[in-house]
């Protein structure tokens, strides 16, 4: 495209109250973010981003919220904060990226359909047992993913060195753990 | 003697860490710091939590810190810096909007319970110095690299422990062990952290390049506290060779087997054998005659003199 055009774009899908909703949710202030790059230099994720991490500060700038919410970078995202302690502006920026997960999965765009996966089969282990259970986490995981030949190579060692086991830990409290999943997180 | 601790171990030290887990008790033990295990403590939430609401995060992690309140312990400690992550979220929840946490978890939290990991209370309890006059069979010349990982030490406002771009506590408790600890710049860059189930490709990229790193540095082994860290960097080692096209072959220890190894624990206590790459080809041997205490310092001389 060209520049005019992307300009153009850019300002048909403006939605500056986009800026104001993410700085309320995550309690930064994103519009002090001046593009220095300094998260993207610092986030070990950047070569497989479709955007890096200064471009995702700034298309909320600009208001951009569909290509925002709809971006692969929110999901990857490892939460490892290299990017909020070399912010100059001291903007959260992870906060950012983990309100802007958020807010997609709440408007339903997942651009990651296995890291929602995973984590709802996390979260239905914990209201089962009140504790992750690794190895039927796993196991329904793979299942609903369809990634069975994924690591197939780990389990036998796993099992061989007694890091798996076959029987979940189910704690007296699962039912008050339960009905905290079930008052905060909308998992089918 | 201290005061007791709560001990929340978190869902991967009953799983893919009991390593950690075994060799986290012994430790404490053997340096007389005492672990109280928080009973029915339930999973933190981890990062599936927070995808969906921060309050589910530090509801589920704050009913352990009513567990720790109920039994009237100041200072929970946890080996697993993702759990520790939770916990200090909820503390920072509950100074917030008290209420809405409160009435979530049914019950009134006083907001006295501090969180650490089992890094900090090992340099803070116990320090260098007096882990250097408990070693008995001192690691001298091993060479190690400490990799603290992503969240031990940052965001510093809520660590409040160590440097965040450059933590030196590991490195420090590992001297007093008679490690050789070279300059490793990679410390604290990411392994690809939680990717490992959806993005194993990542993943074994980002490790790649840390053991790669770690090798350079000249590194025998790298010593982690994170179960995460360990199984990127061991557990998927083979991936990150496949990735790099180089072969490490580098033990991936946890920092409480490795003091637990120049303490002299059984080696049982420790979970060394449950490694993927065995660390025992380079783990010093413990001889069968156990030196006396005074043979073992008189040889590595006073460890403030080792500066
Ligand atoms: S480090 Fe901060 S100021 Fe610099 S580009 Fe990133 S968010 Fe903007
Ligand atoms: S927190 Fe996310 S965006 Fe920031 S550096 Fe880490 S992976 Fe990159």
């Amino acid at each position: 495209m060209k520049n005019g055009q992307n300009f153009l774009k850019i300002q048909a899908q403006s939605d500056p109250d986009f800026v104001r909703r993410v700085e309320e949710s995550s309690g930064q202030r994103i519009s002090f973010c001046y593009q220095c790059g300094n998260c993207t230099a610092s986030c070990a994720f950047t070569g497989d981003y479709d955007f890096p991490v200064n471009q995702v500060m700034r298309l909320v700038q600009l208001g951009q919220q569909d290509t925002v919410l709809h971006c692969r970078a929110i999901w990857l995202c490892g939460q490892c904060q290299a990017c909020t302690v070399r912010c100059p502006c001291t903007i959260d920026v992870a906060r950012v990226m983990a309100t802007l997960r958020f807010m997609a999965l709440e408007k339903g765009c997942v651009a990651d359909k296995n890291v929602k996966r995973f984590a709802e089969e996390f979260l239905r282990s914990v209201s089962i047992f009140g504790r992750v259970f690794e190895s039927g986490l796993l196991a329904a995981y793979k299942a609903r993913s369809g990634m069975l030949l994924a690591d197939v190579g780990l389990a036998p060692e796993l099992f061989k060195r007694g890091k798996l086991s076959f029987v979940p830990h189910r704690i007296p409290g699962r039912r008050h753990v339960a009905a905290l999943v079930k008052r905060f997180a909308n998992v089918p | 003697m201290n005061d007791p601790v709560a001990y929340y171990p978190g869902c991967s030290l009953e799983g893919l860490a009991v390593e950690y887990d075994l060799s986290t008790r012994s430790v404490c033990h053997a340096l007389g710091l005492s672990l109280v295990e928080l009973e029915d403590w339930n999973c933190c939430g981890s990062t599936p939590a927070s995808l969906y609401d921060p309050m589910l995060s530090a509801t589920l992690a704050g009913r352990n810190l009513l567990l720790a309140q109920r039994a009237r312990l100041k200072t929970v400690m946890t080996p697993c810096p993702g759990c520790l992550k939770a916990l200090k979220g909820a503390i920072k929840a509950h100074a917030l909007h008290s209420e809405a946490f409160e009435e979530a978890l049914g019950h009134p939290y006083e907001g006295t319970v501090r969180a650490v990991s089992v890094l900090q209370l090992l340099y803070e309890k116990v320090g260098p110095n007096t882990l250097a006059h408990a070693v008995r069979w001192p690691l001298d010349g091993l060479s190690v690299v400490p990799y603290y990982g992503c969240l031990l030490t940052r965001p510093e406002r809520s660590a409040q422990f160590d440097d965040p771009e450059n933590p030196v506590s590991m490195d420090l408790l590992l001297e007093a062990l008679g490690c050789v600890v070279p300059h490793f710049p990679f410390k604290t860059e990411c392994c690809g952290a939680t990717s490992g189930i959806t993005r194993a490709d990542v993943v074994a990229r980002l490790s790649g390049r840390l053991l790669d790193m770690a090798r350079r540095s000249g590194a025998q082994a790298i010593v982690v506290a994170c179960p995460l860290c360990q199984q990127n960097l061991d557990l998927r080692q083979a991936q990150a060779e496949k990735a790099m096209r180089s072969r490490f072959g580098l033990p991936v220890l946890y920092l409480t087997q490795i003091i637990g190894w120049a303490l002299g624990l059984p080696e049982q206590d420790l979970g060394l054998g449950k490694l993927v790459v065995s660390p025992f080809g380079v783990l010093p041997v413990r001889n069968r005659r156990e030196p006396s205490h005074s043979e073992c310092v008189e040889n590595r001389g006073s460890p403030l003199s080792r500066g």
